[in-house]
């Protein structure tokens, strides 16, 4: 835990004891997106608040150290290639945009293989999702990264 | 069983109408934020436990559970948080007395 002057410590702990709850229950939603209320957004609004709330308690300097912009702007990019990919690839093999039964997925086939499918897209949106709303906050609160 | 359910939700009921109460009466932001803090926290509590003795023991129930305990931890940290942060910014506490800076605004008012 980084001390800094004027800090609460009932905030600091709080913090740093609710942000892998709130990660975990990110990735739950992410992942039971197809069963339950949830997906891919809301998963990656909640990933994307996780890594805003260390950034509010934990200041600039120390929270851009331990999560840089770039990496979000590079997570945010990879999870948007993820889906394109996914639309765009059972195009190339004879389906139509985000027809998940034509992925060339060796293995499985029919339903399983429209679930992963599905669960590729969630994750591709969450990964946006979550870099975008990460890289909107560094905008608002503003100075060069 | 229903019963139960019934006084523990109603209770919560109770508590949330005052804290509202609260925010829309008490004078100043300190003493908003502590209705806020404490009752709503409280009502929260009383109405998430109301629903878990009525719907009985199953995975619907811990996860309630889950969302008390979160509710519990986040809320008076958020309280506390706000207020320090209102404090620090130099905010003062409301006082029976009228500050200066009152008259001040009542003399541009009347300008």
């Amino acid at each position: 835990m980084i001390r800094q002057r004027y800090q609460s410590i009932i905030i600091q702990s709080i913090c740093s004891l609710l942000i892998p709850f709130i990660q975990l229950f990110a990735i739950y939603v992410i992942l039971h997106g197809h069963y339950g209320p949830g997906g891919g957004f809301q998963g990656g609004v909640l990933l994307a608040v996780s890594v805003l709330l260390q950034r509010l308690y934990l200041g600039k300097e120390v929270a851009y150290q331990k999560f840089p912009p770039k990496l979000a702007l590079a997570l945010g990019a990879v999870g948007m290639l993820i889906f394109g990919l996914a639309g765009i690839v059972p195009m190339a093999f004879g389906g139509s945009f985000l027809d998940y039964a034509y992925l060339p997925l060796p293995g499985v086939s029919g339903a399983e293989l429209r679930y992963l499918g599905i669960l590729i897209v969630e994750l591709g949106i969450g990964l946006a999702v979550f870099g975008t709303l990460v890289l909107i906050f560094d905008n608002f609160i503003g100075g060069r990264w | 069983m229903v019963v139960l359910a019934i006084v523990l939700v109603v209770g919560g009921a109770f508590f949330l109408t005052v804290s509202a109460i609260g925010l829309l009466r008490l004078p100043d932001f300190y003493a908003r934020v502590h209705a806020v803090g404490k009752s709503e926290t409280l009502g929260t509590i009383l109405v998430l436990s109301g629903l878990a003795v009525y719907n009985g023991w199953e995975l619907s129930t811990v996860k309630v559970l889950f969302i008390m305990i979160f509710v519990l931890i986040a809320n008076p940290t958020a309280t506390h948080a706000i207020s320090r942060a209102a404090l620090r910014s130099g905010l003062a506490p409301w006082t029976r007395k009228k500050r200066p800076e009152n008259k001040d605004r009542k003399g541009t008012e009347a300008e």
